[in-house]
């Protein structure tokens, strides 16, 4: 896989019908910025550490607190951001907005920026900024490009996205386009767009990828607990029927011919 | 590779049951899914596997993670109603510390993790440690309350006296302890009984597994096995050379594989037509209208 990548990154770009070249078959510059989240999702990329030798001939990360020494924002192909926007933090704001205006691609990632996450049930009146009370996913001020939910996102998915850029593989990002869409997420999307639609089968794919077991099985169908939900969307976004990227993964499996 | 749009991608096709006899007499057709687990621990190709148990309720499965060769043997045989193995995926990992994990599974349930593979955003650490995947063809599945009636209703008997129940031959055949012969109930009069979620399934042989198996054209008593990736293929021939299957002929004819193709395509026509009819009426699905398909039998 790094073979092909490296291969990817030392030709100038070839083929690919991609609808925009975000490199230009030089390294991709990744800035990473930390808005309102936990930090679980810059733990998450960083698990990647054994990888980054790999993926680091292919990026460079030129922008982030902690990761990088620069104040200035520069200019960046893909932007990933943590956490949600506080409305009352103008300095989140101002980033999130200078962070649209100088990069290509605007990641919103993990389900704080993709859908809220768990910051949607703030009200304010907390200590140290008991001022902050409104948190909102990214698309609500700006055009997000893609939304890779996730309490965290796995590390896994974070280097197969990068990997995805870094290759141009647009298929491959195509269903994070689709997920930057929805503004927002809970469990209940479950019985609203699969259970009603009468397309569930009871796999239990939703139970395994809740973070919070606020999904759990009952007579071969999701049964859901509100209070522990953090409105992730993971559920749904890992449901079987939700959406079906049969192409992906036959090319995963080896099983794909052109 | 053959490429097939009805059988899925696969290797090869043959006919093998168990070599164990025991095995044999606690399984539902050839005790493949069985042999083939019991060996894959064995030979340290896994180091447990999920699968579906009968639970304290007669009738009622729950899925389950086996670590032994009794856990295994324990879950032998189809069961027909609902079981979500995949809701045991990331227990399997942390709670059992699995490593290289089997899964058993239906088409639908095959697709999930396959899914859950390429697009791992809920699965930390889970997907590098699925070592295998085991498809079993599928027809449809039943809700709990569909076999309480197919057994108290029909069949007039209760769930604590079933002892084995099998789909052959166009009809459902339920075994009791009350009666000497099966009870049968035709296919026609168990359709609309189904879980709704099957009604819109594409897959009869889950055709993204490593392997897939059932007893649909195979002589009784045997099962037929398709090969798909190289990692499946490799298991199911040192299975068979280390003498854990037996193999016999693969029958093509019309009992045998062509059996198996007109099963797969009825499904696939069958259940094309409901979801075209659905996106007609402007509901959600994540599959294809079949004016938009290339070839309407693709699972897409």
């Amino acid at each position: 896989m790094f073979e092909k990548l490296k291969n990817m990154v030392k030709n100038e770009e070839k083929t690919s019908n991609a609808p925009k070249s975000l490199n230009n078959g030089k390294k991709l510059k990744v800035g990473y910025i930390h808005l309102s989240g936990c930090t679980g999702d810059l733990m998450s990329l960083s698990e990647n550490y054994d990888d980054f030798v790999d993926l680091l001939h292919a990026v460079d990360i030129v922008y982030g607190q902690t990761l990088v020494d620069n104040w200035q924002m520069p200019k960046m192909d893909i932007v990933l951001i943590e956490g949600s926007v506080c409305l009352e933090d103008e300095h989140s704001i101002k980033e999130l907005k200078e962070a649209r205006e100088k990069s290509k691609l605007l990641v919103a990632l993990g389900s704080c920026a993709a859908t809220g996450g768990f910051t949607v049930y703030a009200k304010g009146g907390q200590q140290a900024q008991p001022q902050h009370s409104s948190f909102l996913a990214l698309q609500h001020l700006v055009n997000v490009d893609m939304a890779i939910p996730g309490c965290p996102p796995s590390p896994q998915i974070i280097k197969k996205v990068l990997l995805a850029a870094v290759n141009n593989d647009m298929d491959y990002l195509a269903p994070f386009m689709d997920f930057a869409k929805n503004e927002e997420a809970c469990g209940c999307d479950l019985q609203k767009k699969v259970i009603n639609q009468s397309i569930c089968i009871g796999c239990g794919a939703c139970a395994a990828s809740c973070p919070t077991r606020a999904m759990t099985m009952k007579d071969g169908r999701p049964s859901f607990n509100c209070d522990r939900c953090v409105k992730c969307g993971l559920c749904y976004y890992q449901c079987t029927r939700s959406w079906w990227p049969m192409d992906q993964i036959k090319k995963e499996l080896g099983l794909w011919e052109e | 590779m053959i490429q097939d749009s009805v059988l899925g991608p696969y290797q090869e096709i043959i006919t093998a049951r168990a070599s164990d006899k025991k095995i044999r007499s606690k399984s539902q057709d050839g005790g493949i899914v069985s042999a083939l687990l019991i060996y894959a621990l064995e030979e340290n190709i896994i180091d447990g596997t999920i699968v579906a148990v009968e639970s304290n309720e007669a009738l009622k499965v729950e899925p389950k993670v086996a670590t032994t060769k009794k856990d295994i043997l324990k879950a032998a045989g189809t069961k027909y109603t609902m079981c979500p193995n995949l809701a045991l995926l990331k227990e399997a990992t942390r709670s059992y510390g699995l490593e290289k994990i089997a899964a058993v599974g239906t088409p639908c349930q095959v697709m999930g993790l396959r899914k859950m593979q390429a697009y791992p955003m809920g699965a930390r650490n889970v997907t590098d440690k699925i070592a295998l995947s085991i498809g079993i063809y599928c027809m449809e599945n039943f809700p709990y309350e569909s076999l309480r009636t197919f057994v108290c209703d029909k069949a007039r008997t209760a769930p604590q006296k079933v002892t084995k129940m099998n789909i052959s031959k166009g009809k459902l055949f339920i075994n009791h302890s009350d009666s000497k012969d099966a009870f049968a109930i035709p296919l026609k009069e168990t359709h609309g009984y189904e879980q709704s979620g099957c009604n819109y399934c594409l897959d009869y042989v889950a055709e993204l597994s490593d392997i897939s198996c059932g007893s649909v054209g195979a002589k009784d008593g045997w099962s037929t096995i398709i090969k798909r990736t190289d990692n499946g293929a490799s298991l199911v021939d040192e299975a068979i050379n280390e003498g854990v299957l037996e193999v016999t002929d693969t029958d093509e004819g019309k009992f045998g594989l062509e059996m198996l193709k007109k099963l797969s395509t009825n499904k696939k026509k069958k259940n094309q037509k409901r979801i075209d009819k659905k996106l007609d009426m402007g509901l959600s699905i994540p599959f294809a209208h079949s004016s938009k398909k290339k070839d309407i039998l693709e699972n897409r």
